[in-house]
This record gives structure tokens, sequence and C-alpha cells, in this order.
């Protein structure tokens, strides 16, 4: 049986609570292991108490996601970097 | 990219939980069905993205899942359509018990990432594998909407001929799905006299019915975990770029 995960797209809907922009289309560093590659594309476990998403490349932890009653909480110290889409300067 | 204005302080387009009350329910096959909610408000969104239900008991405890849109959005309406899984939390809900009338909690529509836009072209691979058909129906709708002829090839892979999803729709295509070539997969029972032998998705399976990796086709390929990293590994393997397919898992999250 293949350990059960799903892509980082299913971060955009917790995530939307919290930012105002998708962060599953911002492009992200591992800081372990320098891979980059869109939020979207991170291995994203489920079954903890809360969203843990590794890199797919080393496993290193990128982001940790909790949400209790009144605040989220959110670690992103596996995270060496985002780069986030933004519309061009007027 | 469409993004929710939601209520809310000014200036603040984080989403929220919405109420969406059922209007229709209609059966895809033994396990799956198509429910179209009414959201007032939605925003629209692109083919691909997906949207929370979460569900609040009497006492409180609330639980929410993903589910894909399986269609355009008309107007206020929005489209699911949700696979019953046996032991599930939340989809035998929706499929069984939640009546026509009654409301759900959407938050929605999410991810930007595993989308195709109507204003693309170029050829479309499409890979599904079992439920993983939903979002990618959505795009070959939103292709009919959009009067896009884009090429879309269509790889889907399911058990057995009762298992699909949108039956008459893909096999008796709109005029406007004139350049979705579908091609089915089965893996493990077949259609009488189907020339190829039941068994999962194999590198021949794409090499013959997808498209050249000169071709550079978007590639979105969606289904349970297995499915996913055996179709991208195949694309990568033919010589598609890794840049190019995108992937979505539907995982057991999805009950």
């Amino acid at each position: 049986m293949t350990e059960q995960y799903l892509d980082g797209n299913a971060l955009a809907g917790p995530l939307s609570e919290i930012f105002a922009m998708d962060v599953t289309v911002a492009v992200g560093r591992c800081a372990n292991c320098r891979l980059t590659g869109p939020v979207a594309g991170l291995r994203l476990y489920y079954r903890a108490p809360g969203l843990v998403a590794r890199c797919p490349g080393c496993d290193s932890v990128m982001l940790r996601l909790v949400r209790g009653p009144a605040a989220a909480w959110l670690d992103m110290s596996g995270t060496a970097a985002l780069r986030i889409p933004v519309p061009p300067e007027p | 990219m469409a993004r929710a204005a939601v209520p809310g302080r000014l200036g603040d387009r984080r989403l929220t939980w919405q109420p969406a009350r059922l209007l229709e329910s209609r059966a895809e096959n033994a396990g799956a069905r198509s429910l179209v909610f009414a959201v007032p408000g939605w925003p629209g969104h692109l083919p691909g993205q997906h949207t929370d239900v979460r569900l609040t008991a009497p006492d409180g405890y609330s639980t929410e899942r993903s589910y894909s849109l399986a269609a355009p959005a008309a107007g206020d309406r929005i489209e699911l359509t949700v696979q019953r899984l046996p032991d599930g939390e939340v989809s035998p809900y929706l499929t069984d018990v939640l009546g026509v009338g009654e409301e759900v909690e959407i938050r929605g529509p999410v991810g930007g990432w595993f989308v195709w836009r109507p204003a693309d072209n170029g050829p479309v691979l499409l890979a599904a594998g079992g439920s993983g058909i939903v979002p990618l129906m959505a795009m070959i709708r939103a292709r009919r909407l959009a009067a896009n002829r884009s090429p879309f090839r269509l790889v889907y892979s399911l058990r057995t001929p009762a298992d699909q999803y949108y039956a008459g729709e893909l096999r008796e295509p709109a005029p406007g799905d004139n350049g979705v070539k579908v091609t089915y997969i089965y893996s493990r029972a077949a259609p009488p006299g189907w020339a190829r032998p039941p068994g999962r998705l194999m590198a021949a399976d794409l090499a013959a019915a997808g498209w050249p990796a000169q071709a550079a086709p978007a590639c979105f390929v969606c289904g349970p975990t297995g499915f996913v990293e055996a179709a991208a590994d195949i694309l990568v393997g033919l010589g598609h770029d890794p840049g190019r397919i995108k992937t979505e898992r539907f995982g057991p999250s999805g009950g």
C-alpha cells in the first residue's frame, strides 16, 4: 500500500482562510535540499493533528499548519523562500 | 485568476465558509452522485479548482472534505461529483442523506495550480483514474462552453464499464466536443470483445492514446495516489517535461 499523502493542492482551502492569495501557486524552496517547486506539488500528510507538507525531493518538512479554535499556527521553518506571483505594477 | 469577494471586513479577501443549498442530486453510477448547489455570490471558478465542504453535527463536531468542481458555474450554481466511500464520514451523508433544499457549508473556489484556462491553446492530455475524472470533466465542459478548439485526449482508467462517470456525455459527445478523443482503459473487467485485456495503465496505453512528447501537451493527471504516480512516471519516461505534468491525488480524505 502506498503511503497516504495528497498533493499540496489540498492546502489551498485551509490556507485560503489565512491568506488572500493562493499560496499553492507560489514556488517554494526547501530549506534542506534547496529543491524548488510549486507548493501544490508538495506531499501533504493529513493523518496528523494538523497538516504536514513535505519536500517531494528529500521528504523534509517544509510547512506545518494547525488550526485551533481562534488561531492558526503556520510553521514554515523548513521553507527557505517562496516566490509568489503578483500582478504587474501599474 | 478568479478570486472570491467574500463577506467580511472591507479589503479582506480571505475565504470564509458560506451556506450552499442542494438543488439537485443525480446518480452517475451505483457509487457516485452529482450534486448541484446554489451558493449565493459564487465568484466563478476555473476548471480543475476544488471546494471544501464542511458538515457540522448538532453537538458542534464538524469535519470537512475537498471535492473537485465538476462543471463551470452557472451563475450561483455549482456542481460537485461525490463518490460514496462506504466507511466515509462525509460522502455517504452527501450522496444518501442530504435532501434537496438542505444546506451544507462550502469554502471555495480554491486551488489555482491544477487548472486549465479556457483561454489556453495547445494540446492537452487528461489522464483519469476512477473518480479522478471529475476535475478533468470540468476542463472538457469548460472547453465546450468557451468554444475552445484545443485538441484534448482523455485517457480514462476505470475498473469496469459500470464504474464510469458521465457515461452519456462522454460516449455521445456534444457537437462542441469535436477534438476531444476519449480512450478507456479497463483495469478489472472490460466490455465483451474489448481488444485490450483488463489491466492497469501501461506505458503502451499512454504512448498510443496520448500525445508524443514533441507535441508538448499540458498534462493533467488525477486519481488515487497509485494511479497518479504510475501515470506521471510513465509520462516522464515517454519524454514529457515534468514541468508540464500537473497531478492531483484523490486520497481517502475525500471520504
